[in-house]
């Protein structure tokens, strides 16, 4: 059980990990690791709920329904797993602001929230767009060797470097 | 291939949140679900997230290149195209970079207490997916633009797998004895 309590591994541990895992994915269920998909879906579901009216004729809803598939109890699972990590090491803490942040900018949490706000826009945008995220593609597409993936985490690495030397070091950095 | 085991739904359900508790738990204790370990590869001070992605794709990548040469499985690499995957993919690492978090790791940002990827992240990637499904019919077009599909690596090279497999596994070990030996 220490190991299990231990507040981080190595990241090579873990990686290896999420590479045996994969695996087994593919073995048991035919499916790379992914995650976008499931906030696609989920987005859809509540527009029904919100409009009471389905999606169901909208196109992009015809290659996503809006129902619950293996991905998106996979992204559920995700906070489970991760709750259950933290707990059990005692690293499990409700924080507003992550410190590197509040380093930076303050204690203030509304230009927190905004900002993440905006960046979960831009990111739900980005991924449909790609057609996959740092999972999808820049995990499961890369270890399958599919140009596109390869392609995509590049240019995600690129705008992600770019994007947060301007954040952090402003114009002149 | 396991083809009854993958046509019976419920049972792929649990195997999915049973893969996704397992993929959660391994973020967060490789410390991939952290907003200042993610902002510090953006920002080239930590290479964890880089790291753990590569050690993934070495130890995916031989395991299921095996599995298929046997027949086991099947793989799924997705299609792209310029329009496709440039674009989106700069949309994607500017929205990355503002975040801190990507739609996995938020899920197990969430999972360890941090609030701002609740209620800020999680409710703007849902509103951003819902945007994109809206503009989806217009930009048909523009993603068709410079198609190029599902091709791997190796078949646009026309040459057997393991010839890029091997090299590859070997220039990201290397990538990762030079982070090691300058202590990042």
């Amino acid at each position: 059980m220490g190991f299990l309590t231990l507040k981080v591994w190595s990241p090579y541990l873990a990686g290896a990990g999420i590479g045996v895992l994969s695996w087994f994915t593919f073995l048991l269920s035919n499916k790379p690791i992914g995650c976008s998909t499931a906030f696609t879906r989920t987005s859809g579901m509540i527009e029904q709920a919100l409009t009471s009216r389905s999606v169901a004729d909208q196109p992009y809803y015809q290659k996503f329904p809006a129902i619950i598939d293996w991905e998106w109890m996979f992204v559920l699972g995700i906070v489970i797993g991760s709750f259950v990590s933290a707990f059990i090491s005692g690293e499990f803490q409700l924080r507003l602001i992550p410190s590197l942040w509040m380093a930076q900018f303050g204690l203030a949490f509304f230009p927190r929230f905004i900002t993440a706000l905006v960046g979960g826009i831009v990111l739900g945008i980005g991924a449909r767009w790609a057609g996959g995220c740092t999972s999808g593609h820049g995990i499961s597409g890369t270890m399958q060797l599919a140009l596109s993936s390869w392609l995509a985490v590049i240019l995600f690495f690129v705008g992600g470097v770019f994007t947060a030397r301007l954040i952090y070091y402003g114009f002149g950095g | 291939m396991l083809k009854t085991l993958h046509s019976q739904n419920k049972v792929q359900l649990v195997l999915g949140l049973l893969a996704g508790i397992v993929f959660g738990f391994l973020l967060q204790k490789g410390g991939a679900a952290k907003y200042d370990v993610i902002m510090g590869q953006l920002l080239l001070k930590d290479f964890t997230v880089i790291k753990i992605m590569l050690s993934a794709i070495v130890v995916g990548m031989i395991g299921i290149y095996l599995l298929k040469g046997i027949g086991m499985i099947e793989l799924h690499p997705k299609p792209g195209s310029i329009g496709m995957t440039v674009i989106g993919g700069l949309i994607f690492g500017i929205g990355f970079a503002l975040l801190g978090y990507c739609p996995g790791t938020i899920s197990a940002a969430i999972g360890q207490g941090n609030l701002d990827a609740l209620l800020g992240g999680l409710i703007g990637i849902l509103i951003g997916s819902g945007i994109f499904a809206h503009l989806y019919p217009g930009l048909e077009n523009l993603l068709k633009k410079g198609w190029f599909g599902d091709m791997t690596l190796p078949e646009y090279l026309k040459v057997n797998a393991w010839i890029v497999i091997i090299p590859l596994c070997l220039l990201i070990i290397v990538f990762f004895y030079l982070l090691e030996s300058v202590g990042l």
